[in-house]
């Protein structure tokens, strides 16, 4: 059987970490699974946790008394989702669907930040992976942000 | 550029529209309308994947139109009605005379990819132009490696040809993956820009061909993360648009740097046009 710090280590998000990182990330992580339609969180709650997905697909919904909900984005295998157990307020600014069967390692984020609060050298490591996430999050954003299938200057 | 391109005569049909016949008109989605024209005599025209023609509405005007397939002698061209022209040629119903000129232009390079995995990536009505490449990969998917779609809209309502797409996903022969920017929970496909997708799509990068068409952003993107993923410029291939009016290399309307884009495109490679979509002015 497959331990948790064995995923972790074949997950991109944790590529060349070194094995007793590892080993303290899988110290709080635990494997988890969400039928179709489940709800993973939601906005307004407290977040603390974050889950790296290994099967299935989880959609990011926001919601509106008027619109109803939205997605915003689907995340996939191989996708970490929710990086708000990171900073401050901890709470979720979105809420989270399972579309599909969804398998996936979840990390108790109270854990991980007291790790990261005794080993900055951790917590440098984490920040900065979120940070590339968020990063690209934004990139994709912003291409959204550009509507670029409107209608353009076309006769 | 040929040396000799001054020199070669325009293509018989570039110069004088032939009038062709409207035989069906089916909506796309709120604004987009795939037309299938047959000419009043003779056989018609066949383009290959990539080309396009000049679609002239009498009394309106003329403009340049992707063809998006074809049927024997028949011409298909989807159509966004986005100005005077484009809503007037979305708007001619069965039995409408319109002008063609063409077909012009380069074409997607589908004899260069024999072999090779191909991975098309289309945004918004650049499905149109892609198409007929598409149908062609997947009618001859045995002379190719994996061929893969990766296909991306605003809304589940602006993708174009949702049931030829269901339909290529059900028989196999490619893979096809779409996405929207945004969606009602009722959608249960993907929701996210369509260059991300290429970070998990499979396909051999040291000697795949990839097909691009879109908004001019959207392809910056996306040929950023093919790059990203391997593969060489001279195997990215984009259909360029630009404000192409005579369609024979004469008026310059459509220039592109040294080149011009009706006549030495629309299709290039991104080793071609790496320098040119740098310069903000072109």
């Amino acid at each position: 059987m497959t331990t948790v710090a064995e995923l972790l280590t074949d997950a991109p998000f944790f590529a060349g970490l070194h094995p007793e990182t590892i080993e303290l990330i899988a110290g709080c992580a635990s494997n988890v699974q969400y039928e179709p339609g489940a709800l993973v969180f939601r906005e307004g709650e407290p977040a603390d946790a974050f889950y790296l997905l290994r099967h299935g697909t989880v959609s990011v919904e926001a919601y509106s008394a008027t619109g109803g909900p939205l997605v915003i984005e689907t995340l996939e295998a191989g996708d970490v989702l929710g990086w708000s157990w990171l900073f401050t307020p901890h709470r979720w600014h979105f809420d989270a669907h399972a579309l599909t069967a969804v398998r996936a390692t979840a990390f108790d984020g109270i854990c991980l930040r007291g790790k990261c609060d005794a080993d900055p050298a951790l917590g440098y490591e984490l920040v900065s992976r979120f940070a590339q996430t968020l990063i690209e999050r934004l990139q994709w954003t912003r291409l959204r942000l550009l509507d670029v299938y409107g209608h353009a200057g076309q006769r | 550029m040929p040396a000799s391109a001054e020199l070669e005569a325009p293509p018989s049909g570039a110069m004088v529209p032939a009038p062709y016949l409207v035989r069906r008109r089916r909506r796309e989605t709120s604004d987009t309308w795939t037309l299938t024209l047959e000419p009043l005599s003779g056989e018609g025209i066949a383009p290959a994947p990539g080309q396009f023609t000049m679609l002239y509405v009498f009394g309106v005007g003329e403009v340049p139109i992707s063809v998006s397939g074809t049927d024997g002698g028949r011409l298909v061209h989807t159509v966004r009605a986005v100005g005077a022209v484009s809503a007037a040629i979305c708007a001619a119903k069965p039995g409408a005379v319109l002008g063609v000129r063409g077909p012009f232009g380069t074409v997607w390079p589908l004899r260069e990819a024999a072999g090779r995995d191909v991975v098309v990536v289309a945004g918004g009505v650049g499905l149109a132009p892609l198409r007929t490449a598409v149908r062609a990969l997947e009618r001859e998917h045995d002379d190719y490696g994996s061929v893969t779609l990766l296909y991306g809209g605003r809304t589940p309502g602006d993708l174009l040809f949702r049931g030829e797409l269901e339909q290529w996903r059900r028989r196999g022969r490619l893979a096809v993956e779409v996405t929207v920017d945004a969606a009602r929970p009722d959608w249960k496909g993907r929701v996210g820009v369509v260059p991300k997708l290429i970070e998990g799509a499979r396909f051999d990068p040291a000697s795949a061909v990839a097909l691009v068409c879109g908004p001019e952003i959207m392809m910056t993107f996306s040929v950023t993360a093919l790059l990203d993923r391997g593969l060489a410029p001279e195997r990215i291939h984009l259909s360029m648009e630009r404000n192409m009016r005579c369609a024979v290399g004469h008026c310059g309307h459509c220039q592109l740097g040294p080149t011009l884009v009706c006549r030495d495109g629309p299709v290039y490679s991104y080793e071609r046009l790496a320098e040119l979509m740098e310069v903000r002015e072109l």
